[in-house]
């Protein structure tokens, strides 16, 4: 977490820089986005993260202006901008494809919206013949703005080239240049990173991430790519089906989430489900396992027990407590390792385990599982969380 | 697979390429090259038809051809006629295709109403021009009479009677412009109006000079290019209509060629005429290459 923001965390003093209050929105009868909520504080990057389709996209457009709701208010920095032109609105955006115009050097591009607010239309179209001394005087203005910029971002020696003639990675902080040079108090990202392979995706990132912190600039950031939220995010609004389904910092969405949808769709690979029964005490049955929970659902009721594979203790050898599993597949990633597991009668994987070690396992392995209760998460059958109070170890030498 | 048949049969597979392309290539030759060859040696001869023989003369047709007070008027008549028809059609054919795209229905119908003219055949739309501005029966002059005008007979008037040409060219020529141009325009992409809207450049003419402009910018140059090379071809609506007159002025490349080829003999003058011409047009077509290629760069 950032200094700031626990500082600002530690004050209650927290600014928002943007507030989306109920926003609707549907494609003709296909709701997009329903009832949409969020606060975003001053300096903080929050991710959109969702799957395609979530509606992440269509929120970051009604915010830019690109798109209107179909209900709903929006605030920039304590300003009502729901009914504003995009240009009129201050914000700034770099698009998925970055969006600059190909026929004008990066200078050009960076300084455009400069011009277009200091200058009027004809002086733009005839500011190269410098025709008046009002003219010449803003245009060195822009200049020395855009050189202040360049210096900034590092692309100097680069700016003055088309955007053909560009690395991909000088095109968007040219992108970005573009979007910082208005002063704007809010900058949106439209999966920026996504043209971009592994390697170059995570430098890139890396220095969206820099300048973001150096500029002090608010950020919303659309991705579906996980790591990529978890990673550069002070808060991630995690989007489901229209919905913004969980709105926390990256760890509390990875260790709480407050859905089984939200604990399905965050962390790789997809956490392990299994059917549960609750019995006396808010216990829960899972086979012959009983996790000694305290859930406060009537007994017989039936609960999805989830966990993490890095929950998943795997111990060889029959001297252990657990059930016995088959060892199907193993994945050694060197760093870390991937144990895919299913019951000795079944075919198909059921279960994950990560080991924080190299893996001595190989496939046909008989293994046997343990998981803690206090590892385990809970969820009732329509999928929300089920709040347990473990109070010791399990015991799972049971039956 | 057929390579694979070829080598399993007879001959080598390298022959095969060969033999695919040698019909085409044959006609091209019989049908193109081998008249063009006959008509730049004609040029160079002092022959005209129906005579016997045919003497080489160097230069000297080349010498009488741009002497020839006719072949002048030819030259700048084309020249006036390129300079009228071109900028027109270009300037017409993006009017149109920014109206179609902001249209929000009909815009099939709009795109087949303009493109209309491009399909007909000139050679009856000329004829159908012929009555429309006819000084006495035509539709255009009733019309401009009935609004008070006093039309002259355009078709007549050595003044007029090219621009009228022209106009009849710009009509048969905008559909092809505007056609280009709406296909550019469907490339433009969206994110790039998105950004503009952004900067600020959200209005119709902003969104035109900053980023529709820019874009179509290879693609107007292949229009000119285009556009002038038919241009240079106008034929049709000066054979039907005025015949080079009044006072020979519409008498262009085309027609020049026509009559001194079929109406006064001078063979080895129109074939003259006629490499210039093809000189001048592969010029153009050396130059859409050129565009092309750099397009291809960018």
């Amino acid at each position: 977490m950032r200094p700031d923001r626990v500082m600002s965390l530690c004050w209650e003093s927290r600014v928002s820089i943007l507030i989306v209050r109920g926003i609707s929105k549907s494609f003709g009868s296909a709701p997009v986005l329903s009832n949409i909520d969020l606060d975003i504080d001053e300096g903080e990057i929050v991710s959109l993260l969702g799957p395609s389709g979530c509606g992440k996209s269509t929120l970051l457009r009604i915010i830019a202006g690109l798109e209107s709701a179909d209900s709903g208010a929006i605030e920039i920095a304590g300003r009502e901008i729901t009914r504003l032109e995009p240009g009129a609105r201050n914000i700034a955006m770099v698009f998925q494809n970055l969006a600059l115009y190909p026929h004008l050097t990066g200078r050009q591009n960076i300084a455009l919206p400069l011009r277009v607010r200091q200058m009027s239309r004809w002086q733009r179209i005839f500011s190269s013949l410098r025709l008046s001394a009002a003219v010449r005087a803003i245009e060195r203005d822009i200049e020395a703005t855009v050189d202040d910029l360049a210096a900034r971002l590092a692309i100097t020696e680069a700016i003055d080239r088309l955007p053909g003639r560009l690395s991909g990675g000088q095109r968007q902080r040219v992108a970005i240049g573009k979007a910082l040079v208005r002063d704007s108090r809010l900058l949106l990202l439209d999966e920026p990173l996504s043209s971009l392979d592994a390697k170059l995706r995570i430098q890139a990132r890396d220095e969206i991430l820099q300048i973001q912190r150096s500029f002090g600039i608010s950020c919303v950031f659309v991705t579906h790519d996980q790591d990529e939220a978890l990673a550069i995010s002070d808060r991630v609004a995690v989007m489901l089906g229209g919905g913004i389904a969980q709105f926390d910092t990256p760890a509390a969405i990875y260790r709480n989430p407050s859905s089984l949808n939200v604990a399905r769709f965050v962390g790789t690979p997809t956490i392990n489900c299994l059917e549960g029964i609750v019995e006396q005490q808010g216990r829960v049955r899972v086979g012959d396992h009983l996790f000694d929970a305290r859930l406060a659902q009537p007994a017989g009721s039936a609960v999805t027990v989830a966990i993490r594979p890095e929950h998943v203790r795997v111990g060889d050898g029959h001297d252990q407590p657990g059930t016995s599993l088959r060892v199907v597949r193993v994945e050694d990633h060197g760093h870390d390792g991937l144990v895919h597991l299913a019951a000795a009668d079944q075919a198909g994987v059921s279960f994950v385990a990560r080991t924080g070690q190299p893996v001595v396992l190989r496939p046909g392995d008989e293994v046997r599982v343990a998981i803690e209760a206090h590892d385990a998460l809970f969820f009732g059958a329509s999928g929300t969380r089920l709040e347990s109070a473990p109070v010791r170890m399990a015991d799972y030498a049971h039956g | 697979m057929l390579m694979a048949e070829t080598r399993a049969g007879q001959g080598s597979p390298r022959l095969a390429p060969y033999l695919m392309v040698a019909p085409a290539a044959a006609l091209l030759l019989i049908l193109v090259l081998a008249p063009l060859a006959l008509v730049v040696a004609t040029a160079f001869t002092d022959w005209h038809l129906g005579a016997g023989g045919a003497a080489f003369v160097g230069l000297q047709t080349f010498e009488a051809l741009i002497a020839d007070p006719d072949f002048q008027a030819a030259a700048w008549n084309t020249v006036r006629y390129v300079a009228l028809v071109v900028p027109v059609t270009c300037l017409a054919g993006l009017a149109a295709a920014l109206l179609i795209v902001e249209c929000r229905r009909g815009q099939a119908f709009y795109r087949m109403i303009f493109f209309l003219p491009s399909v007909a055949t000139l050679a009856a739309m000329a004829v159908a021009w012929q009555m429309l501005l006819s000084p006495s029966v035509g539709a255009v002059p009733q019309l401009l009479r009935a609004l008070g005008l006093a039309p002259t007979n355009w078709l007549q008037d050595p003044g007029t009677a090219l621009p009228t040409l022209a106009l009849i060219g710009i009509w048969s020529e905008a559909g092809f412009a505007m056609l280009f141009f709406l296909a550019g325009m469907k490339t433009a992409p969206r994110e790039l109006y998105e950004a503009a809207a952004l900067d600020g450049c959200g209005n119709f003419l902003d969104r035109l000079w900053h980023v529709t402009l820019p874009h179509l910018a290879p693609i107007t140059a292949f229009v000119l290019v285009f556009s002038s090379i038919h241009a240079l071809r106008v034929f049709d609506t000066v054979a039907i209509i005025t015949r080079g007159g009044p006072e020979k002025s519409t008498l262009v490349a085309l027609y020049f060629i026509y009559q001194e080829a079929f109406s006064l003999f001078r063979t080895n003058l129109a074939a003259a005429a006629t490499v210039l011409f093809i000189a001048v047009v592969l010029l153009f077509s050396l130059l859409q290459l050129r565009i092309a290629r750099a397009q291809g760069d960018r």
